[in-house]
């Protein structure tokens, strides 16, 4: 196993602080309106594709239902968060992380080979040779990276009503501010799957050497 | 300890913290600090009379969704509306140089905006109306607004909670293309729910900006001892006064 470079784990931690952040007061704002539309306009549950549950408090930033100081903490974290991914892909860009540990080869892509990596991943088989991340990792990272990521800043600033005379265009292609509303919630919570499945597999393959690597780097080895 | 019990304790102490960090003065300031870089950027990216996406009348929504003060009870506001808003009048005073005082019928004939536009609650629901009323900029250089004023405040005749809902824009937004002083929803005089006979639309902000029921627009240079002074009803109770997040 390579080391994770500086970059990669100040980014780490930091981006766990304010996912959580933005999650935990999203829920408040959940809670605030429980009902998801596809869309320009939506204001009632018959026109609701989902009607989401309530959040209980021990979730929700703050701890209580207040949809002001719920918007506050959003607000602020959407930040931090934005510009830490922003570093993030330089420094991925730059150091050749992206390249060299997560953009995936046409070789991967074979199902024999794919379907290899998903045998031994139901093993719990992680010891997985040379190269830092497997098929399935790589490709998960990608999507967090590429997808799931950026799109959470995208669909909030399409939600924004004082960014509609900038980026119309930008609602538009998501399908109306009510979808884009919705996106941002399917995407947060596509985050928390990404969130259970890899705190699971950090327990499964050895937490302590980890969360510890995640924290010191790692030993150098020629693997 | 069973897993559940386990991140209902980590979230817990998270939100804990949280509450913590907010409590504290420096918290609290960079809490509303947010929300002035959000409008800063907001405006650095896009031109100050940049307009909000306007819709073709085929996509008005069936119904437009009534909140806050739906029906109010207060005053002679009952009376007015059962004579059809015929004594209703709209005070433009504070610093300007000429105070006005119109009927509804002053504003119907002054030159008229309609646009259809779509409407962001701050909750998350959206409907999409057609709005009709002249400019706000219309009536303040009317009343011959003086440079000193930094602020437009909006008085309402409605009053939730025991307290008077007010709101206030900047004078970007005041003379903002869209902001208009409505007395039309999809081509009627405005329904009671909507804000009857007057209210004003400021199509780059959430919902609750646009104050209903109104009966002055004031021009101020601060907005210190207007309620409790963060600048409208719902500011005093910690919304953002800027609502264009």
């Amino acid at each position: 196993m390579k080391r994770h470079s500086i970059s990669t784990r100040i980014w780490h931690w930091i981006n766990l602080v304010f996912v959580v952040t933005l999650f935990m007061s999203g829920l408040t704002i959940s809670n605030a309106h429980r009902y998801l539309y596809w869309g320009d306009w939506g204001f009632q549950a018959e026109q609701a594709w989902l009607a989401v549950p309530r959040f209980p408090d021990w979730m929700t930033i703050p701890g209580y239902y207040s949809l002001a100081v719920a918007r506050d903490w959003h607000v602020l974290a959407a930040w931090p968060f934005a510009l830490g991914l922003l570093f993030m892909w330089l420094a991925m860009l730059a150091n050749r992380h992206f390249k060299r540990d997560i953009a995936t080869s046409r070789r991967e892509w074979r199902p024999g080979h794919v379907w290899r990596d998903i045998k031994a991943h139901l093993r719990l088989d992680f010891n997985h040779g040379p190269g830092k991340y497997n098929f399935l990792q790589k490709l998960s990272y990608g999507l967090v990276f590429g997808v799931l990521l950026p799109m959470m800043i995208v669909t909030g600033m399409a939600i924004s009503p004082g960014m509609g005379p900038s980026f119309g265009w930008m609602i538009d292609l998501l399908g109306g501010r009510q979808s884009a509303r919705s996106l941002h919630f399917v995407f947060a919570f596509s985050i928390l799957g990404f969130f259970i499945v890899h705190v699971a597999l950090v327990f499964l393959s050895g937490p302590i050497r980890q969360i510890r690597d995640m924290i010191t780097g790692g030993r150098t080895d020629a693997a | 300890m069973q897993r559940r019990g386990f991140l209902a304790m980590v979230g817990a102490a998270f939100v804990v913290g949280c509450n913590k960090v907010a409590e504290t003065e420096a918290g609290a300031n960079l809490l509303s600090a947010a929300e002035r870089w959000h409008m800063g950027a907001q405006r650095l990216l896009r031109d100050r009379s940049a307009l909000a996406p306007e819709y073709p009348r085929s996509k008005i929504s069936p119904f437009f969704r009534g909140n806050g003060s739906t029906d109010p009870q207060n005053g002679d506001y009952q009376a007015q509306a059962a004579a059809g808003f015929a004594d209703w009048r709209l005070e433009v005073r504070g610093l300007v140089d000429n105070p006005l005082s119109l009927t509804l019928d002053n504003i119907r004939r002054l030159p008229q905006r309609t646009q259809v536009t779509r409407h962001d609650c701050v909750e998350g629901w959206s409907a999409i109306g057609e709005w009709t009323g002249p400019q706000l900029g219309t009536l303040l250089e009317a009343a011959d607004l003086r440079g000193d004023a930094k602020f437009i405040v909006f008085r309402c005749t409605d009053n939730l909670n025991g307290d008077d809902y007010y709101e206030s824009i900047d004078m970007v937004d005041a003379f903002h293309p869209q902001t208009i002083i409505a007395h039309s929803l999809n081509g009627e005089a405005l329904p009671v729910r909507n804000g009857a006979p007057l209210r004003v639309r400021i199509e780059r902000q959430l919902g609750y900006k646009h104050a209903k029921y109104l009966t002055a627009v004031e021009a101020v240079a601060s907005l210190d001892g207007i309620g409790r002074g963060k600048g409208g009803y719902w500011e005093d109770r910690g919304y953002q006064w800027y609502a264009g997040i």
